[in-house]
């Protein structure tokens, strides 16, 4: 229960840079989820908090003092790893006693602290059994129980989830996250599936190349993504690289779409759009006319792909809970969107902020100080 | 309907076939393997000076004769084989945790030397060990050639590549992470060593002993430019024998000898199932 600062952290490899420039301020308690593709370095930041891995610059530190020194025995974290690393030739209860044996914790003490981890964990029946004899859930939650066992600082979670069945991810997700919140523990958790980092983190932080893409709740990410890679891979919007012209339109693959919100300037950028806030119109009477190329009914929502130009295609979600219908393929439809559906970033790939909104009250001439205007191009 | 059902039979008939033909061939091999064993026990009863068949008569007194033939060579080889067992432990063991742990300068060319005396004849390595004894022995008046320590050396070099494979190997299928856990949950390197890393090995250091001393027992080319009177192997020893005599007391001592490697490998394999280690 500790707080866990990253300072200006970074690895590099001979010449190529794994992490570059991580700073992150964990408060006590808290749950931060680092999110990416695999390659981005969220892993290689996990292990140098670890200790497995040594930072080529900058700091770790835990409450203010640094650690980055210490060696993996000596920093007093919980790790469960992606393949769990149970000790093979251990029981159960030996797996989880281990970490308290280490400490020198008592005998007495120690058995009842298992047997607590064994009950909180529901593995009392299993406490003689060998790893291999026990399921993947049950594998999991042995690696989690061991790595509470010793109380750590810090608990550090890798890829948890993602050798488990999809059908018990959520469930063991959301045991996580009540066992992490119960015993108060400041926690990293890495994981490349933005479903699970979503449902468990307190705080996300994406990463792509290294660096720290974004870092906030899931509203920030989902509503304000400060990248056009943010964008994408929150939420997966559809990403188009276009130009936008001073008069309100985007001119992309064949296709001119008249944009939500009013930009100052002109030039190349990239527009985001989110498809479940895209809605289907007759054509004419949205922000841009196309043709259904495929449409999907999934249960709870439909999804039409539409082409609008000879190389571009989005895609609208709509819940099939409100009104309209499954449009065939080859039917002509507008695609009608408001400024909460759309984002635009700049050449730079930062993200720009409408002036006015098409449907807003005219405001012209008046800008807040606040208010970015920038002429990309 | 009537062609899909003849289809049917006639895969079964060619599954039978199969069968048969596996049977057969597991009935070749284990004859292949036994007949011999089998012969030598038999021939070891004979009561005949030389191998004569049918024989008139049968005796257990070869079995009595082994002790005072091949006793000293007997206890040669075990100790010799022992040492050579033990060397290649506290060398093999630690070469392999090394080898099979993080990327280093040199690592592929140490694994090759290690593991090479596999590749190169027997004879091969016998000659050469002895011209370099005789070569150092002119230079420096030691008494290497014919000397215990270089036979004991020269059995290392034979044995210690089979406890750096197998040890390997047991590596190669231990998760490397349980060594991060185990540094995580507050032990200290010499302590995952112990705890985590030598029990997830355990197979293949039993396997690893047991091959090397079965490797050094009764390894015969190599021995047979590295003896001295009153240091001879038992493979050397009967060697010599078989010189002189032909009589059914080279059987008993193959049967002895088959009697103890295969005792050792049934009792280890109840202790450690050697076959997984090895897999």
């Amino acid at each position: 229960m500790s707080r866990l600062t990253l300072d200006r952290l970074g690895k590099r490899y001979g010449g190529s840079t794994a992490v570059e420039g991580v700073s992150l301020d964990i408060a006590e308690g808290e749950l931060v989820v680092l999110l990416g593709p695999s390659g981005c370095g969220k892993t290689t930041t996990l292990r140098m908090i670890a200790g497995f891995v040594e930072a080529s610059e900058g700091d770790v530190l835990l409450d203010g003092v640094s650690i980055a020194n210490l060696p993996p025995h000596r920093r007093d974290m919980g790790l469960v790893f992606q393949s769990y690393a149970l000790f093979p030739h251990m029981s159960v209860a030996k797996n989880i006693s281990f970490g308290l044996e280490m400490r020198g914790v008592s005998g007495p003490a120690r058995a009842a602290r298992v047997t607590e981890m064994l009950r909180l964990t529901r593995l009392e029946t299993l406490a003689d059994r060998l790893p291999r004899q026990l399921s993947g859930g049950q594998q999991q939650r042995v690696a989690l129980a061991r790595a509470l066992a010793i109380q750590p600082r810090v608990l550090l979670l890798d890829e948890p989830l993602s050798n488990l069945d999809a059908a018990l991810r959520a469930e063991v997700g959301r045991e996580i996250k009540l066992l992490q919140r119960a015993a108060d523990l400041t926690t990293v958790m890495v994981t490349h599936d933005q479903d699970e980092a979503m449902a468990m983190a307190d705080r996300l932080v994406v990463m792509q190349d290294g660096r720290v893409q974004q870092s906030g709740t899931q509203e920030d990410l989902y509503e304000r993504p400060a990248t056009p890679f943010v964008a994408g891979f929150i939420g997966r919007s559809t990403i188009i690289a276009g130009v936008g012209h001073g008069d309100g339109t985007f001119a992309a693959g064949g296709a001119v779409l008249r944009l939500a919100g009013h930009y100052d300037g002109s030039g190349p950028g990239t527009l985001a759009l989110r498809p479940e806030r895209l809605t289907l119109a007759e054509p004419g009477a949205g922000s841009v006319d196309g043709v259904v190329e495929m449409a999907s009914y999934l249960g709870a929502v439909r999804e039409h792909l539409v082409r609008l130009g000879p190389d571009l295609t989005v895609l609208v979600r709509d819940s099939t809970a409100g009104p309209g219908r499954l449009h065939p393929a080859g039917v002509a439809v507008g695609v009608h969107w408001d400024t909460r559906g759309e984002r635009l970033f700049g050449p730079d790939g930062s993200p720009l902020t409408p002036t006015a909104g098409r449907n807003a009250p005219s405001r012209v001439g008046e800008t807040s100080p606040s208010q970015r205007s920038v002429i990309y191009g | 309907m009537a062609t899909a059902l003849s289809r049917i039979q006639k895969g079964t008939a060619a599954e039978a076939a199969g069968r048969w033909l596996v049977r057969l061939l597991l009935a070749a091999a284990i004859a292949i393997i036994f007949v011999p064993l089998v012969l030598t026990f038999y021939l070891s009863f004979f009561d005949e000076t030389l191998i004569l068949f049918p024989p008139h008569a049968y005796t257990g007194r070869w079995y009595g004769r082994i002790l005072p033939e091949f006793g000293g060579a007997l206890r040669t080889s075990l100790l010799t084989s022992l040492a050579a067992v033990t060397a290649s432990l506290a060398l093999g063991v630690p070469a392999a945790i090394g080898l099979a742990g993080r990327r280093f300068r040199g690592r592929g060319a140490l694994s090759t030397l290690l593991l090479a005396p596999l590749t190169i004849p027997g004879i091969a390595i016998g000659l050469g060990i002895y011209v370099v004894a005789v070569m150092i022995e002119e230079r420096t008046a030691w008494p290497l050639s014919g000397s215990i320590p270089v036979m004991m050396a020269a059995h290392v070099l034979i044995a210690l590549p089979w406890v750096v494979r197998l040890c390997m190997a047991a590596l190669a299928n231990a998760d490397p992470a349980a060594t991060e856990a185990a540094a995580s949950l507050g032990a200290a390197p010499w302590r995952v060593l112990w705890r985590i890393t030598l029990p997830s090995m355990r197979g293949g250091i039993v396997a690893g002993a047991l091959f090397a001393f079965i490797v050094s027992f009764e390894n015969l080319e190599m021995t047979l430019f590295l003896t001295a009177p009153g240091m001879t192997t038992l493979p050397i020893a009967v060697l010599q024998y078989l010189q002189y005599h032909i009589d059914p007391l080279v059987a008993a001592v193959a049967v002895a000898q088959v009697v103890v490697v295969g005792g050792a490998l049934v009792l280890l394999d109840r202790w450690v199932p050697v076959a997984r280690a090895i897999a």
